[in-house]
């Protein structure tokens, strides 16, 4: 089955649903559940297909008379008719790039963990390329200096740390400017590793007076970690030591025995187990399954500038991820981004995350194939839930708005409208409630949800 | 008797390469201890966890990945992966970029704070200040100033390379024997003549001294501040290898560091001798 307006039969109404497929929302919720709304052939189909609906009904109005008129001289007959007039195929290509990008090169810079994987393999891959645009990924030494070279203006976007963008606009660490996340990288693939003397000390109860590492301040690897210390007992400020360690210095800290353990991005995890430095004690998806970990930003400034570059920019990302996700394209994505040029680390370390096939660092062989995973709607209420531990933390001080942060900074709406044009089904609302831990969140009710924590940073 | 004292030197350097490399191989031959483990698990491990592997490679490692490197210095695999020639070559362009810069400001400025006392002890408390200031620590003011990290490397070598220059010349220039002075002024020697062909000649030689000092900080400097912006450049180099724990790569980074270093202070060791004068 597919998109054909040049059937007599189909409807054109403008309430039919995302993926173009159905009458209605409910009929493709239906087709959904029962057989999963079939995915398009190709990108240029999937275009060339809303293209000649918006064509049809430009010509026929009323579908009333467009069914007369199919029915009257055959859809092969209309089809010649509406190209004689109006070249489809170019309208198709117009559509496609809908615009030219203001700027064709452009300087994004990546952190080189597997939770940058979609801004990575979009070069090697050719996802850039496709959207018309020449991307040069860079890698980058440390968050802090992602940061500052993409408000510099020497990245035209770049890999953060999902919070960072959040706290760049609030002025959180520094300058106040106002940046934007038009996508979420990956979902989970974090863990928690600890060194292997640790081995029979599971229990985050014991861990009292024992150093941990995280990557960033700004990180939902900082959020995560205090929450699973708080959520056993242990006050992350006074009860332990949270250092900020750039990641490839994580592994080679655990090995001198300098911390003993760290939640942080994978490979970094499977790498320590990889050199038998240390053991998985749980991955980041067993505290809140479907977190967001890095996201893939810019600054309003990029937007307003380069509009046109900017939402290709988005295409080529939400593409990349929609591909990511699927785990069949895992392996072939592991040997793309390995080599020096990208993340840099051994195949077999890259394919274990990405698969999800992994060795645990205790001779025990798992299989997870959700360990890390790849969705790029940037949901509101993460960015909410972010601002509640920001607050927790004592990071923000005094109050906050929270939905107005939320939506200046992670541009749901933006990001449907792109994903509508690209013919993907966009969820319909950009809130939605999850559990951290067995403990709901309601992204309506911030303030409470704030009040409930016993352990927290006293302001 | 020279030369067989010479010749002693080597031989002794030789034997004391041979126990190091000896003593390293035997070191790192690994054979530590490795629990045992299903196969399938294993192939999901490294080296170092399987067969008991040291960490640290061996001479013989080494070697043979130097070889590697040096058959193709200059491949280009995109952005972030470049041959070492090419790495070097950006540090050297780095270095020589902000160093040039430095002697551009310091060996002007040292002169006047040698020939005047007045600014001498009006710019003391500065430079005594701005010396000791570790020259990694105004990367992040250069970044989040100047917008730019490839010249925030550049200022970073500039302003560690500065200060043993310009203190060099000032103590240079001020040192200069009275007497020679002395003879340039009951001759009516102009002030600007008087720095060209009395002072400069007499001071070069502490001047240079400084100068040689300098690339010494500037290239320990450049390794440094290139692993922290990233890029290229042979820091950024041993960074991108340290992020894969490739040891092997980050030992030949460290030799060749060492080699260039010792060549760029060669080359001013000799400039030194050129204006070096008996008294």
């Amino acid at each position: 089955m597919s998109d054909d307006p040049f059937d007599a039969e189909r409807d054109l109404s403008r309430s039919g649903c995302g993926c173009g497929l159905h009458r209605s929302p409910a009929e493709h919720d239906h087709a959904a559940r029962t057989l999963r709304c079939e995915p398009v052939v190709s990108e240029e189909k999937r275009y060339e297909g809303i293209v000649a609906s918006a064509v049809m009904r430009a010509v026929f109005p009323q579908d009333v008379a467009r069914r007369a008129f199919l029915k009257s001289v055959g859809a092969a007959t209309a089809l010649a008719a509406l190209s004689q007039f109006f070249p489809l195929k170019t309208a198709t290509e117009a559509f496609a790039d809908a615009g030219p990008p203001e700027k064709k090169d452009l300087k994004i810079g990546f952190i080189p963990i597997t939770c940058a994987t979609p801004i990575i393999m979009a070069a090697p891959l050719g996802f850039y390329a496709r959207q018309g645009l020449n991307v040069e990924v860079v890698k980058t030494a440390g968050w802090a200096v992602i940061r500052d070279k993409t408000i510099n203006k020497e990245y035209d976007a770049a890999h953060m740390l999902a919070p960072m963008p959040i706290a760049i606009s609030l002025g959180l660490g520094a300058n106040a400017i106002p940046f934007t996340v038009p996508a979420i990288e990956n979902i989970n693939g974090q863990g928690i590793t600890l060194a292997m003397k640790h081995k029979d000390r599971r229990a985050p109860k014991d861990w009292k007076g024992m150093k941990f590492a995280i990557p960033f301040d700004y990180s939902m690897h900082n959020y995560l970690l205090r929450y699973y210390l708080a959520e056993h007992g242990l006050d992350p400020d006074t009860d332990v030591q949270l250092r900020s360690v750039p990641p490839p210095e994580m592994v080679a800290n655990l090995r001198a025995d300098n911390i003993d353990g760290f939640l942080a991005p994978d490979n970094i995890c499977q790498r320590a187990i990889y050199d038998g430095v240390g053991f998985l004690h749980i991955l980041s998806k067993e505290i809140w399954d479907g977190h967001p970990c890095c996201s893939f930003a810019a600054s309003r400034e990029f937007i307003t500038t380069a509009p046109n570059s900017f939402a290709a920019l988005t295409r080529a990302i939400v593409d990349a991820t929609g591909y990511a996700a699927k785990a069949e394209n895992r392996k072939q994505i592991a040997e793309a981004i390995a080599p020096a040029n990208y993340i840099n680390a051994p195949v077999t370390v890259l394919e274990q995350v990405l698969t999800g096939t992994y060795a645990d660092g205790l001779g025990g062989v798992k299989t997870d194939p959700k360990r890390v995973d790849f969705d790029p709607f940037p949901w509101q209420s993460f960015a909410v839930w972010m601002l509640t531990q920001m607050k927790r933390w004592g990071q923000i001080k005094g109050d906050v708005d929270y939905r107005a942060v939320a939506e200046q900074v992670y541009l749901a709406t933006d990001t449907k409208k792109v994903m509508a044009e690209m013919g993907l089904t966009p969820p319909p609302t950009a809130y939605k409630s999850f559990s951290v831990m067995g403990k709901s969140f309601d992204p309506a009710k911030p303030d409470d949800y704030l009040a409930s924590f016993k352990i927290r940073k006293s302001s | 008797m020279t030369l067989s004292l010479r010749f002693r030197a080597a031989i002794v350097s030789l034997a004391l390469l041979g126990v190091f490399l000896g003593v390293w191989h035997l070191a790192t031959r690994g054979g530590g201890a490795t629990a045992t483990m299903s196969p399938e698990y294993a192939k999901l491990m490294g080296l170092t966890a399987t067969q008991g592997k040291s960490a640290m490679p061996g001479p013989l490692d080494v070697g043979a990945k130097l070889w590697e490197h040096l058959k193709r210095p200059f491949y280009d695999n995109g952005p972030n992966d470049k041959g070492l020639g090419i790495q070097l070559a950006y540090s050297i362009g780095r270095v020589g970029l902000g160093y040039l810069i430095a002697v551009i400001v310091a060996i002007p400025l040292g002169f006047m704070i040698g020939m005047s006392p007045l600014i001498s002890k009006a710019l003391d408390p500065f430079i005594q200040v701005l010396k000791p200031i570790s020259p990694l620590a105004w990367m992040p003011l250069a970044l989040y100033t100047i917008k730019d990290s490839s010249i925030s490397a550049i200022f970073v070598i500039f302003i560690c390379s500065v200060w043993p220059m310009l203190l060099n010349t000032a103590f240079g220039v001020a040192g200069v024997r009275k007497e020679w002075i002395n003879v340039a002024r009951t001759l009516e020697v102009g002030t600007v003549r008087r720095a060209f062909t009395v002072i400069l000649p007499a001071a070069a030689p502490t001047i240079l001294t400084g100068m040689r000092i300098s690339i010494g900080i500037a290239w320990l400097v450049i390794v440094a501040a290139e692993m922290l912006v990233g890029g290229t450049g042979i820091g950024y180099f041993v960074w991108n290898e340290w992020n894969n724990l490739s040891i092997t790569n980050v030992i030949i980074a460290i030799l060749l560091i060492g080699l260039v270093g010792m060549l760029l202070d060669q080359v001013l060791a000799r400039f030194t001798r050129m204006v070096t004068f008996p008294e």
